[in-house]
């Protein structure tokens, strides 16, 4: 049995054959995959015994469980109306400037994905973004290449 | 409602530090069921997420219910554009909440509790599981058999309407249910369910602790207490303020405008867009006493100077409401789409000015038919900037 | 007995008064008001999505849904009103912008319901700007048995309620949200790759043109057209009792003879009777039944697999290799009666009229959509050809009727050629759940008793109904000698109709809760009279109605009994010999494969 498979295992036998438990393994799943694979959905499916369209369908229902391949960092830039007017395009630019891919993209190190998402609820601090679960707020362009860089060394320490 | 020259109160009490959430909730437990249902029912406390339905008559119908098992739910799904007191509530006062979630839960007999927080706030988890740890702590010492989890979303609006919440929590999406049956009676896992919104639980802490008496000191005939209003925008003071219920959008303005506002949005992308020349009739709270028009809100404020373009901000609106549809019923499903494509045609030229009518039309159409709130209240900012800010809307 | 409680309501005026618990909508059918539906269906729990029932509630600002609102005491209910015309106008208009509105070149063309509502409602008018060309709407046509076309979805979610409620499948599913959100498989893979029965019943319940059956019409006229071709058609039980539906008859008309007359004038060249190869099915079955029997009661051989579960429904196949396959040696061998009658077709019949099998078309007409699918299985090639060419469902049928401009009413009655086709009563009742195995007791008991069964009139009512599962107990005493190891047995039978209740029974049994000894199991409700290919629309009432028609098609022949009948004593003396015989297990019987669970 794969890495994926033993996870997915592990958790049912953790959370039980419940409906109401398959949120949590999804999500379990995508902070480690980064996303719901085929396989993994596969695996969920055939351990909870819920219906694999239906474990896809629910996948799908919510942003936050992607069912297409992300990159270790996902970057989710806030686009509602707040942040759209404190310059939310701007950070855009900035990231896809210094990331060299475009929204929706993935770097061809497979280290990050830009996206869009709805409001972050920081609208005070506008504009905002989330990499992976980390808030950040009142960006400018420049504070974006900073975090980008620091997300980088991390990665190239391990 | 007489017109307020002076800056509007600001209130601390939800911010408030107070650290005796046992002391308070030993002495509601010591009271009866009746009398803790008559303290909330008698302070006017309404639903502070936006729908405002009495937070006291919601406990006491639940309570009545015969079903075993039932469930205390804190909405914490905070989605709404312009709004995040819920996660400021969270992050300061969670004990206050939590103090909510277990008088509710005494009072109506429910044994297991959830705050359902959004994908948005993850990182609130550690701190919170934190405080569980604390609370459930004084849960045994206070004799209570009431366990609260955090179950986390995964980033879907449409998950902080209840039904869907319940849906969501149940592992399926989170697609509105037909109403009724209401969660009072039919809830998680269809058992009967109180679902509060956080500031809600928290304000039933105040209310416990110092009366319904002294929190009808704040706000106006149905529209009682105070609010926590997110304030954001072109204003040069962005943030959280706690403000009595009832004020107008005139002094809200002259509170926190940077001189130069267009119009506020009351209550998000789902609420009132208020234009200038309404500000002095407009008021925040709910149905009722209030002269001119009430408005009542989950608290979002969000200020527009003019510099904005209201086109830019419908069409942003409605590019939300058009992902975050659930996307089963038709109205709101189809109707979203047709919103935007529409403002977009007549911008463009390809559609007459007159379309904008057939789209306010159809706007009415969704609130008299879609399943639930999400559809129903796309008509409100809609109608509010197109029949206010028409000309943006064309040239 | 506790009284139901009566709620008084007024619709349109009109004082109702209904049981507590029921719906505006039913409250407005007992007063013969129509309220347009799309997202409802009786058979299935209730949704509103649609929102095109909403009807005004005196008192209420917003309109509610009539399907999904229980009648409260005093309400007041007006379904015309001009905010429900204007309401309801929209949302129908909001559909078709979403909607491929091609509708001359739809095969529901006529029967489509939105269409319908449209029609009533007199949309000439479309002002909303038309979604489609923005959608990246794909069809999928790689099933043999089902087409899906996003483009003609208006996602009532009824397929959806079907494949998971009835059918206890879940090939599909609601995906993604809002503007995106779909009825989509598994990532979207094609019907064909996925846990799929190919049942069809999602076609049944699909209100339009997104979910029909792939048809075979022209291949069909192609094959008559041609000269070289001699084009042979069997007829399963269940087209004859729903073919009337689809050409103006009421539902439960019997056509039988006017059917066979048709297909003569369609110019298919031999017209035949899948009853038949029923019958020959129990030969082979009860047979397959009795060994089975001796190998576990006699010579204790742990080899054998009981139950004995029927494989004619090749739906019910497809979803036990799927979801069940341990429990694969517990199907019957035996190929369904469409196959083995295609296998027949190109060996048997053709040397007995002397055609060259390689210019026989073997045509069949099904109930069924998933009998398109195991037409094409590869293991159905027993003849040295494909044993059966093209399967038409009862709808394809009709469609041809129509085509070719014949009057239905108007046809005489004529019979079916022979041989092959003669079938008995045991034969018919195939069509309904519960035939195959009360036509095998009135066989196997025989058989073994020398004693017909004993219900009045050979009517084994235990097993009949359209109940979920069904059981019967059936003791077996005075047995002929050879059959000694049967005394005193008491034969313990199961029936199900539709995967949810199949899936109910297979839990009963893995879990050790239930024991039998032969189970019989239909994918669709009702067994094939419900089936996939069925005319629209359905429910359980049109389905017992179809029902009545079959056993009263079989009360009506003098010949009730597989074996007695003549044309199937003739075939194991000139052919087959005896049932398990060695040609028998070469051509009618076959194997199955486990299939991944998704």
């Amino acid at each position: 049995m794969n890495d994926q498979a033993e996870l997915v295992k592990d958790l049912v036998t953790e959370y039980g054959i419940k409906r109401e438990k398959l949120l949590p393994i999804l999500q379990t799943v995508v902070e480690k995959d980064r996303f719901l694979s085929a396989s993994a959905i596969l695996k969920i499916a055939e351990e909870t015994k819920i219906p694999a369209a239906d474990v896809y369908g629910t996948a799908s229902f919510y942003s936050f469980l992607d069912i297409v391949p992300r990159g270790k960092y996902v970057i989710r830039v806030c686009k509602t109306i707040t942040c759209a007017m404190k310059g939310k395009n701007q950070i855009l630019l900035a990231l896809e400037d210094f990331l060299k891919v475009k929204l929706g993209e993935t770097t061809p190190d497979k280290l990050f994905t830009i996206l869009e998402t709805n409001c972050l609820g920081w609208c005070h601090k506008a504009p905002a973004m989330l990499v992976n679960d980390d808030v950040y707020t009142e960006l400018t362009p420049n504070m974006v290449v900073d975090i980008l860089s620091s997300y980088k060394a991390e990665a190239d320490k391990k | 409602m007489t017109t307020k020259t002076k800056q509007l109160n600001r209130i601390d009490l939800i911010f408030k530090h107070e650290d005796d959430c046992k002391e308070i909730l030993k002495k509601s437990f010591d009271r009866s069921h009746e009398e803790v249902i008559n303290e909330m029912v008698n302070s006017g406390l309404k639903g502070r997420g936006g729908a405002g339905f009495p937070t006291g008559l919601k406990w006491k119908l639940t309570s009545e219910e015969k079903e075993k098992t039932k469930y205390v739910i804190c909405n914490a799904d905070e989605g709404e554009p312009g709004t995040f007191k819920d996660r400021e509530i969270l992050t300061r006062v969670p004990h206050k909440v939590l103090a909510g979630m277990a008088m509710c839960a005494k009072i109506i007999g429910a044994k297991e509790g959830y705050i359902y927080l959004r994908g948005e706030y993850k990182f609130l988890v550690p701190q919170l599981r934190e405080e569980l740890k604390k609370f459930h702590q004084i849960m045994d010492e206070l004799n209570l058999d009431f366990v609260v989890d955090i179950f986390l979303g995964s980033g879907a609006y449409i998950c902080g309407e209840e039904s869907a919440l319940f849906e969501s929590m149940e592992g399926k999406r989170g697609e509105p249910r037909n109403k009724p049956p209401y969660p009072t009676q039919c809830g998680y896992l269809n058992k009967p369910t109180v679902i509060n919104n956080v500031e809600t639980l928290a304000h039933s802490y105040t209310i416990m602790k110092y009366g319904a008496k002294k929190f009808r000191e704040l706000g106006v005939k149905d529209s009682w207490g105070s609010k926590v209003f997110s304030v954001s925008g072109d204003t040069p003071i962005p943030g959280i303020y706690e403000l009595e219920l009832g004020m107008s959008v005139q002094d809200f303005v002259d509170d926190f405008g940077d001189g130069d506002t267009k119009a506020v949005q009351v209550g998000g992308a789902s609420g009132f867009l208020v234009p200038r020349k309404r500000f002095p009739k407009s008021h925040i709270g709910y149905q009722g006493k209030l002269t001119g028009v009430s408005l009542p809100t989950g608290g979002s404020m969000m200020i527009f100077n003019s510099s904005r373009s209201m086109y830019n901000v419908l069409d942003n609106y409605l590019d939300f409401f058009q992902e975050e549809s659930c996307g089963q019923c038709t109205p709101c499903r189809v109707g979203c789409q047709q919103l935007l494509k529409g403002i977009k045609a007549v911008k463009r030229g390809d559609k007459p000015a007159a379309y904008l009518d057939k789209l306010l039309k159809l706007t009415e159409t969704m609130r008299l038919t879609a399943k639930c709130g999400l559809g129903q209240s796309v008509a409100n900012s809609f109608s509010s900037i197109v029949e206010n800010f028409r000309e943006e809307m064309i040239y | 007995m506790k009284m139901t409680n009566m709620i008084n309501l007024s619709i349109n005026g009109i004082a109702v008064s209904v049981e507590e618990g029921k719906t505006i909508l039913e409250a407005a059918k007992k007063l013969h008001i129509h309220i347009p539906t799309l997202c409802y269906h009786k058979d299935l729990c209730v949704a509103g999505n649609c929102r095109v029932c909403v009807v005004e509630q005196a008192g209420v600002d917003r309109l509610v849904a009539s399907c999904a609102t229980p009648v409260n005491e005093g309400m007041e209910i007006n379904t015309n009103s001009l905010k429900v015309r204007n309401c309801r106008k929209h949302i129908i208009e909001l559909l078709l912008a979403e909607h491929n509105e091609e509708c001359t070149k739809c095969y529901r063309n006529g029967h489509c319901e939105l269409q319908t509502i449209a029609a009533d409602l007199q949309i000439t008018n479309q002002d909303f700007i038309d979604l489609v060309p923005d959608k990246q709407y794909s069809v999928d046509s790689y099933s043999p048995s089902i087409e899906k076309d996003d483009s003609k979805c208006i996602r009532c979610q009824r397929c959806v309620r079907t494949c998971a409620e009835i059918q206890s499948v879940g090939a599909i599913a609601v995906a993604h949200k809002g503007a995106d959100m779909k009825i989509s498989t598994f990532f979207n893979y094609s019907l064909n790759e996925v846990v799929c029965t190919n049942c069809g019943q999602c076609i049944v319940h699909c209100p339009t043109g997104a979910l029909v059956e792939k048809s075979y019409v022209e291949q069909v006229w192609d094959a008559i057209a041609d000269p070289e071709k001699h084009v042979v058609v069997q007829t399963a039980p269940a087209v004859r009792v729903g073919l009337g539906e689809e050409l103006g008859f009421e539902p439960g008309t019997r056509v039988t003879s006017r059917m066979v007359s048709a297909l003569r004038r369609l110019g298919f060249d031999s017209v035949l009777d899948t009853d038949f190869t029923a019958d020959l099915t129990i030969m082979e079955e009860g047979t397959e039944l009795l060994t089975r029997l001796k190998g576990a009661l006699l010579d204790d051989n742990p080899e054998v697999s009981l139950p004995m579960a029927t494989s004619c429904s090749p739906g019910w196949v497809k979803y036990i290799e799927h979801k069940y396959p341990q429990y694969l040696p517990n199907l019957s061998t035996c190929k369904s009666p469409q196959q083995m009658f295609g296998a027949l077709a190109k060996t048997y019949y053709a040397k007995n009229i002397d055609v060259d099998p390689a210019n026989i078309v073997s045509v069949s007409i099904m109930p069924c959509t998933a009998k398109k699918y195991e037409a094409n299985r590869p293991e159905m090639k027993d003849s040295g050809y494909k044993d059966v060419d093209f399967v038409l469902t009862t709808r394809e049928l009709a469609v041809m009727i129509k085509q070719a401009g014949i009057e239905f009413e108007q046809l005489n009655e004529e019979n079916f050629d022979s041989i092959m086709g003669i079938g008995s009563g045991a034969g018919i009742i195939f069509g309904a759940t519960g035939g195959v195995m009360e036509a095998a007791l009135r066989t196997a008991y025989e058989i073994v008793t020398g004693r017909e069964v004993p219900f009045e009139n050979l009517e084994i009512k235990p097993v009949r109904g359209l109940a979920g599962v069904k059981e019967a107990v059936v003791p077996i005493v005075d047995v002929l000698p050879e059959w000694s190891f049967l005394e005193g047995v008491e034969l313990k039978c199961a029936i199900t109709n539709g995967l949810e209740n199949a899936h109910q029974l297979m839990e009963a049994i893995d879990r050790g809760d239930r024991f039998y000894h032969f189970i019989e199991i239909m994918a669709c409700p009702g067994g094939c009279l419900g089936g996939g290919g069925q005319p629209f629309p359905v429910d359980d009432e049109i389905r017992q109605k179809r029902m009545d028609a079959i056993y009263s098609e079989d009360l009506s022949l003098a010949l009730r009994k597989s074996h007695e009948n003549p044309e199937i004593v003739q075939i194991y003396k000139d052919f087959l010999e005896k049932p398990l015989s060695h040609k028998s297990h070469k051509l009618l019987h076959t194997s199955y494969v486990k299939r991944q669970p998704y």
